[in-house]
């Protein structure tokens, strides 16, 4: 009976450690993608370029993350990439003329969508699109451009 | 010439036949198995035996594992001025690949040989026919007990190798190569898609886990009852199950990874 109780006490442990690594992963993973699912809005812009922005990228103002890029499709109409952004519901009171850019997190790092605040009194609402933007600037087009001399002018 | 196309066809038909025998033995656990489930004692048993005595080994490779991964990767990162992204690194290799992978062949060459070559032993000395005679069926109190506890304590190791790995990442990025902390599990965060790396990691650890442990209960029961069955059992266990272990994870990771 004694040796019983060693037994179950060890898988006891085990089985709690076990679970226990599982949330610690989910949670290191969960930090963000979280308030996806919670309280957020939409918002559209229209860029001319995306540059590999992808699909759960962050959307940042003054560096906070706020938000994720939902979804990237490609107007019928006019052909531009059009970035669908869920942004919490915390940050309600973004100026209805901010504009948005993608930036890039350092050399190597991915894309993010970068929110700069405007001064109008009037807030972005659920399905407000962004009027401004600035589409991904390309090094490969910037590296093009001052190879055939146009950067000059 | 003959006779040695006589060699190989007998070969390939012995691989063909351990192939179907495979298959055989895997249908008969089947139906055993939610009977198992109302027999928790012996599983408690087996998962003392091959999961909580393969803990230590496996918290040891996995904080070796997380140090090795960060000194590596920080020479090459710091280059490309990224070391910040240090965490996400080491994080995603080990959930993603090496926590399911070298937990499952540590847990190959640690806990399935200890169970092929007792069951085979069983097997040697007569105590399964023992049990046969008595009307106990062995598949039902040995094997099955044996195969769920391994499939229950694989991907509970998996996970720890892959938390503890990290831990030992952090150890070295952080208070030895001087990686800033909060850049270090933030880029973690941003990084490690819950889905899919952390879920697929599961997965995979798990579908180790049944291969792994069905190799050591199927070369167990079917070994040769001598000396020299026994111990081919175990090593036949450590090898195939590694060699599966390996080829199954190249299959699912190309069926998990997006966009390839």
């Amino acid at each position: 009976m004694h040796q019983a109780r060693a037994i179950d006490l060890g898988v006891g442990l085990f089985i709690l450690l076990g679970i226990g690594s599982v949330l610690f992963l989910l949670m290191q993973t969960m930090g963000l993608t979280g308030f996806i699912s919670g309280n957020t809005y939409r918002l559209q812009a229209r860029f001319d370029h995306v540059g590999d922005l992808k699909i759960r990228a962050p959307v940042a103002m003054a560096g906070v993350t706020i938000g994720r890029v939902a979804k990237i499709t490609v107007d019928p109409i006019d052909f531009r990439a059009l970035v669908e952004m869920q942004i919490s519901l915390k940050y309600d009171y973004l100026p209805i003329d901010s504009d948005a850019s993608i930036a890039s997190s350092g050399l190597l790092g991915g894309k993010y969508v970068e929110l700069q605040p405007g001064g109008d009194l009037e807030v972005l609402k659920d399905q407000d699109e962004i009027e401004f933007t600035q589409s991904a600037i390309l090094l490969e087009n910037l590296i093009g451009k001052y190879m055939l001399g146009g950067a000059k002018e | 010439m003959s006779g040695l196309v006589r060699e190989g066809w007998l070969g390939f038909r012995e691989f063909v036949g351990t192939f179907g025998a495979f298959q055989m033995f895997f249908f008969r656990l089947l139906p055993y198995l939610p009977k198992a489930l109302l027999r928790p004692r012996l599983i408690i048993e087996q998962i003392y035996s091959i999961g909580v005595l393969s803990l230590v080994l496996i918290m040891f490779g996995g904080f070796f594992v997380g140090m090795v991964l960060a000194l590596q990767s920080y020479s090459t990162l710091v280059e490309f001025g990224s070391a910040d992204s240090l965490g996400a690194f080491a994080a995603e290799a080990l959930v993603r690949e090496l926590g399911p992978v070298v937990a499952s062949l540590l847990f190959a060459g640690r806990a399935c040989s200890a169970v092929a070559s007792e069951v085979g032993l069983m097997r040697a000395t007569e105590q399964i026919s023992a049990l046969e005679l008595m009307a106990v069926d062995p598949i039902e109190h040995i094997i099955v007990p044996r195969f769920i506890a391994g499939v229950i304590s694989v991907p509970l190791l998996a996970a720890i190798f892959s938390t503890i790995g990290m831990l030992g990442a952090y150890l070295v990025g952080v208070h030895l190569l001087g990686v800033d902390s909060g850049a270090f599990w933030s880029n973690i965060q941003v990084r490690v898609d819950m889905y899919e790396d952390v879920a697929s990691g599961i997965l995979k650890s798990f579908v180790f886990g049944v291969s792994a442990s069905f190799m050591a209960v199927f070369e167990g029961y079917y070994a040769a009852p001598t000396a020299a069955g026994v111990s081919q059992a175990a090593t036949r266990t450590v090898v195939i199950g590694s060699v599966w272990i390996l080829l199954i994870d190249f299959i699912l990771t190309g069926f998990m990874l997006p966009g390839v």
